[in-house]
């Protein structure tokens, strides 16, 4: 296993770096650069050479990548002309306020989806499933930065139940509950359509389980309900719904983009979107870079829950 | 297992849940931004969103007089100008220390531009300084002892002091530079009403009185800036009580808060301009009466009062009423006429070819830009223009209109916000700044009587002789219609009731120093 999981890692390494040339070439193809984005309506010619020279922007596009990948080897990922702070720091704070938004959208979504797909499944055409397929339905037909919107709109302008936006208050707070309240609302909205999805394949692996022959000796046997279901179906149901669980936390975290813009959550989406607005090369590069590798970790992760809890896979 | 779940999870939220704080504290001010702060570092920063907050934290060595554009002293008491109109020499303000305990004097105002403006200065790298030549006159800055500084310019240049009273005249503490280095833009120290006091990424940005203030401490004890991105949630932020004061407000929301009493609505027009530029070198536009036929045409108030319901005024020509002291009162804008459109363009030969038309999705000031883009394209259409629309993203747009239109386009969108009545006619409206010099005026307008007075009304110093020579300006190119005149942004801002002593300014920065907020 471990050396399975060592070969995985270094396989990544050529697509990361790959990934960091192909940034760098559509940063330099879109048109406007940095220079014309800081001086806006002042950006003459004379005044943008100028600025180009000071951000060092006036090196070739090799040059500049070369330079680039130097630093970061040193573990120097340069300094955003927008933010004029570190990268590494503006994408360690930004990104671990994505994880930690996007790792509880996940939990939710994991288990609000199961449960709603193993009664789906279990109560096959009953109330129970015509109900939860209809709130699924509306779930992923969902936009989420309208339900975002809309939920601010009823929870916290009307009811004034949770804050508007944001991850701490503004004045005391900065401890766990008031992270968790703040959490609710943007973590909720973020795992609505993942959870959706999830509810909809666990049903499906559940029906097909339940159909096999080894779920009828164990009906027979004269087991609970209860047991079969959980312990015999669910357990096997599952080796089929952890990669769906995998593939969505990749979506969780591109759908935080919009939940953090409505939000204001300080994550690194809404910081992406930004930079790249800004044409801020060396933000976009470090922001890809960390999530691209994030993305290579958890499908790794999901790899060897599977193998894990699939003997066959060994 | 569900309700167990729900129970849970509900029982989790109600133990863990504080308060939500539907107040803010007295005696705090609560700002909601467009946008994170680039740097507190003034000289670094290009952006109004920046602005709004280092007016507070900084003095220049002059201001604008409250409600104008106007120039009075601040961290000078008084100045001289030379008759040439190339020296100006300051007395500075006696007493004044920085937020680090440093001495305000002679030797810091140096220090302050020679940063910005020598490359050999030792602290030049902690740059770069965007906006540093709003001071490419200036030659030599000397301190003639601690409390007299000169600025010799190399030619004379009248829009010098109002630049000095912009942001990137204000002056930062030497001994925080020197501390902090490219990092004194996190640790910034002037000599302003408010002390920064902390800056949380992405989350708020927090200034404490200074009661040491040499123009009197102010009565809050904080203010609180909070970036907030997304319109939208800045509204909700607004509604539930989480900020005092939020600017630019979306004009669908105007109204909701207009209704409300628990709300001010403040407006006030800055030194903001709309227009479209006319590509002058190629047909049509290249004749007069084609120009004025499009500023006929286009129905310039439904613009304003449906597109932008009601946050901007009508523009009469290429300066902004804010500008009072240079503004010509005795212009009135184009009237609404499309049979005179249709007539003059008639005279103009023009008979329907097709002409394209830049818009661009949106950037700094140009309000709505594809809705007025549209709204514009169908007015020309009804006098008999046939009118192609290209649309583009702001710094690609940029990219396509700033080194002129011809050969890609007839006309297209643009607007600026300046500091002072010379910038942007003298950038964009003279011979000499045609983009192939390096200047703005992409529809390659020229008349030697423009020229000359914009080249003249730099080199009086006497207000009164220059807003003459302004005003004589303004009529010609009205008549002359390089551009047509659009529209001139009202900034808007919203407060809660209780908050007091709340003020825009026509500089469109947002000065604090007076406000108060009891409860």
């Amino acid at each position: 296993m471990a050396g399975y999981i060592a070969k995985r890692l270094l396989a990544a390494i050529p697509v990361l770096f790959g990934l960091t040339i192909i940034v760098f070439l559509i940063m330099a193809m879109i048109p406007g650069d940095p220079a014309t984005a800081i001086l806006g309506s002042y950006a003459t010619p004379e005044n943008v050479a100028k600025l180009n020279k000071d951000l060092g922007l006036d090196k070739t596009l090799v040059e500049q990548y070369l330079i680039w990948i130097g630093n970061l080897f040193e573990g120097d990922l340069g300094r955003s002309y927008t933010l004029n702070r570190p990268v590494l720091d503006e994408v360690l704070e930004r990104f671990s306020a994505t994880l930690i938004l996007a790792g509880t959208a996940l939990v939710l979504c994991s288990i609000l989806g199961l449960i709603a797909g193993i009664i789906s499944a279990v109560r096959q055409y009953g109330w129970a499933d015509k109900a939860i397929t209809l709130l699924v339905l509306i779930g992923i037909s969902t936009p989420s930065f309208w339900l975002g919107l809309l939920l601010i709109l009823v929870f916290a302008v009307n009811l004034k139940l949770f804050p508007v936006s944001g991850m701490y208050a503004i004045y005391g707070g900065g401890d766990l509950p008031d992270l968790l309240h703040h959490l609710a609302l943007p973590a909720f909205t973020l795992s609505v359509v993942a959870t959706g999805v999830i509810a909809r394949l666990t049903r499906t692996a559940m029906l097909e389980v339940l159909r096999q022959d080894y779920i009828r000796t164990a009906r027979a046997k004269g087991l609970s309900e209860r047991k079969v279901i959980y312990k015999h179906a669910f357990k096997s149901a599952l080796v089929s719904i952890i990669p769906v669980i995998g593939i969505q936390a990749g979506f969780v975290i591109g759908g935080a983009v919009y939940i953090e813009t409505v939000f204001q959550w300080p994550g690194i989406g809404s910081m992406l979107v930004k930079a790249i607005s800004t044409r801020d090369l060396l933000l976009v590069q470090g922001g890809v870079l960390v999530v691209a590798a994030a993305y290579v970790l958890f499908n790794l992760l999901a790899d060897v829950v599977q193998t894990l809890l699939d003997p066959r896979l060994r | 297992m569900k309700k167990l779940l729900a129970t849970a999870l509900a029982s989790a939220f109600v133990a863990f849940a504080p308060p939500v704080h539907a107040q803010t504290p007295p005696n705090v001010l609560v700002v909601g931004q467009i946008a994170e702060p680039k740097s507190l570092d003034p000289h670094a920063v290009t952006a109004v969103n920046d602005f709004r907050i280092l007016l507070n934290l900084y003095d220049g060595l002059v201001r604008y007089k409250d409600g104008t554009l106007e120039v009075e002293p601040s961290l000078a008491e008084s100045w001289t100008i030379s008759g040439d109109g190339k020296t100006y020499t300051f007395k500075l303000r006696e007493g004044v220390k920085f937020h680090d305990g440093s001495d305000f004097n002679a030797a810091a105002v140096k220090f302050n531009f020679d940063r910005m403006l020598k490359e050999d200065h030792p602290y030049h790298d902690t740059g770069p300084f965007p906006l540093a030549f709003f001071f490419s006159t200036v030659e030599e800055v000397i301190a003639e002892d601690p409390m007299t500084v000169t600025f010799k310019l190399s030619a004379p240049y009248a829009p010098f002091l109002s630049n000095l009273a912009y942001p990137t005249g204000l002056i930062v503490s030497p001994e925080a530079v020197r501390q902090h280095g490219a990092d004194f833009g996190r640790n910034p120290s002037g000599t302003g009403a408010y002390k920064f006091a902390e800056w949380d990424a992405n989350a708020k940005m927090v200034a404490v009185k200074n009661e040491a203030y040499w123009d009197g401490a102010p009565d809050l004890e904080a203010v609180i800036y909070r970036p907030i991105t997304d319109a939208n949630t800045r509204i909700a932020e607004m509604l539930s009580g989480g900020l005092d004061v939020m600017v630019e407000v979306p004009p669908d929301s105007l109204q909701q808060f207009k209704q409300d009493e628990n709300f001010s609505v403040l407006e006030q027009a800055g030194p903001h301009v709309w227009f479209l530029i006319l590509n002058t070198r190629e047909a049509p536009f290249d004749s007069k009466a084609a120009r004025q036929a499009a500023n006929y045409a286009i129905n310039k108030t439904a613009l304003v009062d449906n597109i932008l319901q009601g946050t901007a005024e009508v523009a009469a020509g290429p300066t902004p009423p804010a500008f009072a002291w240079a503004y010509n009162e005795t212009l009135e804008p184009y009237p609404y006429d499309p049979e005179k459109a249709k007539a003059l363009l008639a005279e103009a030969g023009y008979v329907g070819e097709e002409i394209t038309f830049f818009v661009t999705e949106g950037g700094s000031g140009m309000l709505d830009p594809v809705a007025m883009g549209t709204a514009i394209q169908a007015d020309l259409e009804a006098v008999g223009m046939n009118v192609k629309i290209e649309t583009y993203e702001w710094n690609t747009f940029l990219g396509k209109v700033n080194p002129g239109l011809e050969g890609q386009a007839a006309m297209a969108e643009m607007a600026w916000m300046t500091n002072d009545p010379d910038t942007l006619p003298f950038l964009a409206l003279r011979t000499e700044a045609m983009p192939e010099n390096g200047g703005f005026n992409s529809g390659y307008y020229s008349n030697p009587k423009v020229d000359e007075l914009l080249e003249k009304a730099r080199q009086v110093t006497d207000q009164s002789e220059r807003a003459a020579l302004y005003k004589e300006m303004q009529e010609i190119v009205q008549d002359d219609a390089p551009w047509v005149f659009v529209a001139n942004w009202k900034q808007n801002a919203v407060t809660k009731a209780s908050v007091e002593d709340f003020k825009l300014q026509p500089s469109f920065f947002l000065m604090l120093q007076d406000v108060k907020k009891p409860m």
